[in-house]
């Protein structure tokens, strides 16, 4: 891994979780930097969940230690995610309420600074601005995953999660998510923490990847420098290496280079 | 604890019961009719039975209004937590800047809401209704209902920490768990017409006083002090016991993973 001079904004060190004797989690280490886009990829049961629940504080560790922004992150569980956010694809907003109730709320939590006029600026940038007063239950798959990113970044975060946020999305509003993802993490130098089975969303929007594999690390790289790695010609096709075999399986020419 | 924080979860559940009618009508539907069927069979007896024995059968329409502030309290924070599971937005709120302080304090504040709503209403109905006038007991309503919402948010709290611990095939206890302890608590008889080997049990829950007292002011216009001090003193009790249970069962939720369960049940 190459030296990143940034500031460390979320650590884990040795990170371990256990669930019936069985490890979720095993000694998982890694640091995410100030605007950086890492991703956490896996394939199901690879630990990529524990490992987002054990960040959100949502799940304690059995061993190891969480730091974000140089804090303890289970003393400091507050201080730390009120400037961090999240969103997931399998979370939802209260179904029953207006796009603009709940959205309000969330900003109200977060102590937002004029919470009305953020958040439409937050609906124009995501195009959804059409949606405020529609009930948020009644939304599309698209639609509620860019309200969710909307609430997402309604506290101006310096870390934010995002569990599979294209998933179930088709490819356009799949391309408008990522590329809207992109420029507000380049315009506000944001760390993103990115989950994905999508290995377009991989492509497009890391600086860098980690593959889990039963709660290790198997390879972490640039998505360019796995893919050089790799016998493969796509990432997609890395992730069912990895899943199948646990590792990535080198390409012999490259080997034998010095 | 952040004010702000709190005002906002409250103007969530608001939003909510704006939002959706039938909130209301389950605030105000299941309360009436128990006056109503409450209210007719004292009538039936008023009018069946000597006027002295009449006049006691009022009891049963104080007991049945100040067991539904007990039951409302309680419900405001059961439910309040029910809603955040049924709408898949525990996680949401789990993950932002909100202390168990913060959120247990709102689903307190829309449980008083819960009662102020519920309390107007029973409180008109019986008086146009049945001529029983709740203000007969003047300003000690006001301790009698503090001390029944406090026990109210304790079952809150309680009934949270199960359906938490056992998930949602255990929210029926939501609505089940203050009639674990509507028989020994005396809404509706003396504490001294129980079986005797129930009557200890009775005196260690704060509503019993409160009932025990209203029938005495009802009564005779006063009430012993020392059932007031004996209710608020209890009530601080089962608030610890109530409050420290819910935080060991979220903790041991969080160590055991089983929270983010609430997200994807």
């Amino acid at each position: 891994m190459p030296n990143d001079s940034r500031e460390i904004i979320l650590e884990a060190r040795e990170l371990t979780r256990e669930f019936d004797g069985v490890k979720a989690l095993d000694r998982f280490s890694f640091q995410l930097h100030r605007g950086e886009v890492l991703g956490l990829l896996g394939a199901n049961g690879a630990g990529k969940t524990t490992a987002m629940n054990c960040l959100l504080g949502l799940t304690l560790p059995t061993g190891g230690d969480l730091f974000a922004f140089g804090l303890p992150l289970h003393q400091h569980r507050i201080a730390i995610l009120q400037r961090a956010n999240f969103s997931s694809a399998y979370t939802a907003l209260p179904g029953n309420l207006l796009v603009g109730q709940n959205l309000l709320v969330f900003a109200k939590i977060y102590g937002v600074r004029n919470p009305k006029q953020k958040i439409a600026e937050l609906m124009e940038l995501l195009e959804i601005s059409h949606l405020a007063n529609r009930v948020t239950g009644q939304l599309s798959a698209g639609e509620s995953t860019r309200v969710n990113l909307v609430k997402a970044f309604l506290n101006d975060p310096e870390l934010l999660m995002l569990d599979e946020p294209t998933a179930s999305l088709d490819p356009d509003i799949a391309d408008k998510v990522r590329k809207v993802v992109r420029k507000v993490q380049r315009e506000r130098n944001i760390g993103i923490l990115y989950t994905s089975h999508n290995m377009r969303d991989i492509e497009e929007v890391c600086d860098r990847v980690i593959f889990l594999h039963k709660g290790k690390i198997v390879c972490e790289g640039t998505p360019t420098e796995l893919l050089a790695r790799s016998s493969t010609n796509s990432l997609e096709e890395v992730f069912i290496q990895i899943a199948r075999d646990g590792e990535i399986i080198d390409e012999p020419e490259k080997e034998s280079q010095p | 604890m952040n004010l702000h924080t709190i005002s906002a979860l409250v103007l969530r559940y608001l939003f909510l019961y704006t939002r959706t009618p039938m909130r209301m009508v389950e605030l105000v539907f299941w309360p009436v009719v128990d006056l109503v069927v409450w209210g007719n069979v004292t009538v039936f007896i008023q009018k069946n039975t000597n006027p002295e024995f009449g006049s006691y059968v009022l009891f049963f329409l104080g007991g049945m209004i100040l067991w539904d502030i007990m039951f409302r309290a309680q419900q405001g924070v059961a439910i309040s937590f029910l809603e955040d599971v049924w709408t898949r937005n525990l996680l949401n709120v789990f993950v932002a800047p909100v202390r168990t302080i913060e959120y247990v304090s709102a689903t307190f504040i829309v449980g008083l809401l819960r009662i102020a709503v519920t309390a107007v209403v029973l409180s008109l109905i019986s008086w146009f209704g049945y001529s029983f006038n709740v203000f007969q007991l003047s300003w000690w309503l006001i301790p009698f209902f503090l001390n029944l919402m406090l026990f109210g948010w304790s079952l809150g709290m309680i009934s949270t920490a199960l359906i938490l611990r056992w998930g949602q095939a255990a929210e029926s206890l939501a609505w089940a768990i203050p009639f674990f302890f509507q028989p020994v608590v005396a809404v509706f008889y003396n504490v001294d017409d129980m079986p005797a080997w129930s009557q200890p049990i009775a005196w260690c829950f704060p509503p019993t006083y409160i009932f025990e007292g209203m029938r005495e002011v009802m009564k005779t216009g006063g009430m012993h002090w020392s059932y007031l001090w004996y209710s608020a003193a209890l009530n601080m009790v089962f608030m610890v016991l109530a409050g420290w249970l819910f935080l060991w069962i979220l903790n041991q939720t969080r160590k055991r993973g089983l929270l983010t369960k609430f997200a994807t049940q």
